[in-house]
């Protein structure tokens, strides 16, 4: 190379260390934890306890939480970092900090659709039976068994996720539907053709993702898994209640495909706030999302059970969810497992969750007392029968089936089977779940 | 590197002693240095940082890549299971995320080296003013944290009528599109972002081509009554030749290697898989799912991949015959 290509290409060199160390810069920018809240610092002796979340308000609720319990125990003093990262890396993080041995934390949040990853191999989780198990009457047993293997408890539950129906009464009234007359899906349909008449407005939208199908799925008493962890993603009512679902959208025309493709999406606060859809179903815990995202609807909106199927009871289906653990890389395990049950498993707990977070607690015991009817932001937002609401279903809530393989299912019911079916229309829906599930079975037949 | 920085201390803090005594270590220190500094050994002193780094960084991790691509990998129970990752791997959705990579790739080379030419040669022409403003403007994309690009990426091509990009096809008489859910636009996304974020990068690439070439040449060859085309064919194209190869590998390698771009609109899972890339596959397959020796099977198989397409279009270029001239 002569002395003249030399310096053509010197410039070359250092911008592509430039270009090289750009790219480094991008993963080393984000491993830095957004946001990090402390609790019991200034105390001395306090033992350190380290907790990971993905949700900036669970983490204030911990470090809440954390004060109330140095209140409570000044002889055991905690002092509590919670670190907010960002949901796919709080995740990752942990499962490669747990698969290798070391730089866990000692309590995490788990959600519900990550959960089964870890549950798999031997379970680098504590089990948490001595604390559930005395309780176990207070819960419902689908909303711990998530987050449960072989026997063992392994997730202290965040709410119960009941999945409800969120009415926009001005536009049903706007439609002319007393909302109390619809009570299986037929109702729902035939209000739903009232609605599009009178207003224009889709009765609902249907996200494209799993939120789109599972809750309707489980509610019909079916599932993806059956209890003893083989698929049925296929089954005849699965096909069926996705034909439903399609025919929601395509045939009875009353909804359409949700904007932003979810009910997560910046997009779909902004339809939804607009009063863009007469109706929503969606777990409890969208309250927060309602009095975040939507202030505008503040005083329209009424709750009611899910419209029930012709061939099952159930009025509503546990959904979503985020199951805390306690590591077993903790140097104060047992630390650790009674800090969760104050500020998660415990009635005091639970009756916070309420408070702070708008969660519907999983204990039941709690939903009659008198400190869950104390005025709150939610209270004043939706209305005051709330959990009278709840109490008259709560017998009849379905709870769903997870297998280790639940992530490869939600995976291709994201990617492949709604898109599919609901927006290219180039599957029916019983080739897309046989398809779908086809790819998972491969796929459990080769891990096996 | 800190033997050296020691053995250099020690010579520093001795050279004050003018005409030292000769004395046995002083002359163990002496052959040290005089070892360190020939010709045969400096080399190897300056190239062991990165041969290091590149040993701790890429070539154990490779290893170990190709070792965990034969096992199956869950906390506390690690067991070689042969070559079912590799047996699973080739089904429907990696042909998917093949053809996207592939597809990417292609535009993204298409895109980035002809268009970054044109801006280089212009901005090395009098035609432009200002021309330092404009080749720092086509770089801060490159400093742009890829996140952040997403994030307003995804709001200018939300799919609502209000969005800019709806607007601006609005304005000009087209319905509106959901961009982040058909298979064309989802595409054009990603190769819009990627092209946003590298054209700087690249037009500095040529500029510095262009900076080499004698300008002698451009004057005889207007004598012999070139127009503004035959100097560009003539001259200006051969000189680049070098970096237009350079470029051009980068973005085969770059290409195939797309993830970021996909993840930043997607976080994951795209809708029929629009927007599923190897590297996304290998992200979804390895960590999401937790099945680390898959994604490690995926890895190699994508490492494989990328070393025939680049070897194949180097020799088709003849990259490799350049050194002897």
């Amino acid at each position: 190379m002569n002395k003249k290509s030399f310096k053509a290409f010197s410039p070359l060199l250092l911008s592509s260390i430039l270009v090289l160390s750009a790219c480094g810069g991008d993963d080393s920018s984000s491993t830095n934890s957004d946001d990090v809240q402390t609790a019991g610092s200034d105390i001395e002796d306090a033992t350190e306890l380290s907790f990971w979340t993905f949700a900036g308000t669970h983490a204030t609720f911990y470090a809440n939480a954390a004060e109330r319990w140095n209140e409570e125990n000044p002889d055991n003093p905690i002092q509590l970092t919670v670190e907010n990262y960002p949901f796919d890396q709080m995740h990752n993080n942990l499962l490669m900090a747990l698969q290798s041995g070391s730089g866990a934390p000692d309590l995490a949040d788990i959600e519900l659709a990550k959960f089964p990853n870890f549950l798999q191999g031997d379970v680098q989780l504590e089990p948490l039976n001595d604390l559930i198990e005395p309780e176990l009457d207070s819960f419902m047993q689908e909303r711990l068994d998530i987050y449960a293997k072989d026997g063992n408890y392994y997730g202290a539950p965040t709410h119960l996720g009941a999945s409800v129906v969120y009415y926009n009464t001005e536009i049903m009234d706007e439609a002319g539907v007393d909302i109390d007359t619809i009570e299986t899906w037929d109702d729902y349909v035939e209000a739903g053709q009232a609605v599009v008449e009178a207003t224009g407005k889709p009765m609902t939208t249907i996200p494209g993702n799993w939120y789109g199908i599972w809750p309707f799925v489980a509610q019909k008493g079916s599932d993806f898994f059956d209890e003893n962890g083989e698929l049925t993603l296929d089954n005849e009512e699965n096909i069926e209640t996705l034909e439903f679902i399609n025919d929601l959208v395509h045939e009875h025309e009353i909804a359409e495909m949700a904007p932003g493709g979810q009910y997560h999406a910046e997009e779909f606060y902004g339809f939804m706030n607009d009063g863009g859809q007469a109706s929503i179903v969606i777990p409890m815990y969208y309250m927060k999302d309602f009095t975040t995202y939507m202030p505008d609807l503040k005083g329209k909106i009424q709750i009611r059970p899910m419209p029930t199927w012709s061939d099952s009871d159930y009025q509503s289906v546990t959904m979503g969810g985020t199951g805390t653990a306690v590591t077993s890389q903790s140097e104060n395990v047992e630390l650790a497992k009674e800090f969760l049950y104050f500020a998660k498993l415990s009635k005091e707990g639970n009756i916070q969750l309420w408070r702070e977070l708008g969660f519907d607690p999983p204990r039941f015991d709690v939903w009659e007392d008198e400190a869950m009817r104390e005025e709150n932001v939610y209270y004043e937002y939706f209305h005051d029968d709330i959990f009278d609401i709840l109490s008259e279903i709560k017998d009849n809530v379905a709870g769903i089936q997870l297998s280790e393989f639940t992530p490869d299912v939600l995976t291709e019911i994201d990617s492949n089977v709604m898109h599919n079916v609901l927006t290219e229309q180039s599957h029916t829906p019983e080739e897309a779940l046989k398809e779908s599930a086809d790819t998972v079975r491969q796929k459990m037949e080769s891990a096996n | 590197m800190s033997g050296l920085n020691i053995k250099n201390s020690e010579y520093v803090h001795e050279t004050p002693n003018q005409n030292p005594p000769p004395s046995g270590r002083k002359k163990k220190n002496n052959s040290l240095l005089r070892l360190l500094n020939s010709k045969k050994v400096a080399p190897y002193i300056f190239v062991f940082p990165f041969i290091l780094s590149f040993s701790i960084l890429t070539l154990y991790p490779t290893i170990q890549a190709f070792i965990m691509s034969f096992q199956r990998i869950l906390p506390g129970q690690v067991e070689f299971i042969g070559l079912q990752n590799y047996e699973r791997i080739f089904n429907q959705t990696f042909y998917k995320a093949l053809a996207n990579s592939t597809m990417f790739m292609l535009l993204t080379v298409i895109i980035l080296v002809t268009i970054p030419i044109i801006l280089a040669i212009l901005l090395d022409s009098n035609l432009v003013k200002s021309k330092t403003f404009f080749r720092s403007a086509l770089f801060i994309p490159a400093l742009t944290s890829i996140v952040v690009a997403g994030v307003i990426f995804r709001l200018v091509f939300s799919e609502s009528d209000q969005a800019i990009a709806n607007q601006i096809i609005g304005f000009f008489g087209f319905d509106p599109v959901r961009w982040q859910f058909t298979a064309w636009s989802g595409m054009f996304l990603m190769v819009g972002m990627a092209a946003w974020r590298w054209m700087g990068v690249n037009v500095l690439y040529f500029l510095a081509g262009l900076q080499s070439i004698p300008k002698e040449l451009y004057e005889s060859a207007e004598m012999d009554g070139a127009n503004l085309f035959h100097k560009f064919r003539h001259v200006t194209l051969p000189f680049l030749q070098p970096i237009i190869i350079f470029v051009t590998t980068i973005s085969i390698i770059g290409g195939f290697r797309v993830f970021e771009e996909s993840y930043v609109i997607w976080q994951g899972n795209s809708p029929g898989n629009i927007g599923l890339t190897l590297v996304g596959l290998l992200y979804q397959e390895g960590i999401q799912q937790n099945d680390m020796g898959f994604g490690a099977a995926i890895g190699v198989v994508l490492l494989i991949l990328i070393f025939f397409v680049s070897m194949i279009y180097l020799l088709v270029t003849g990259a490799f015959k350049r050194g002897d001239e």
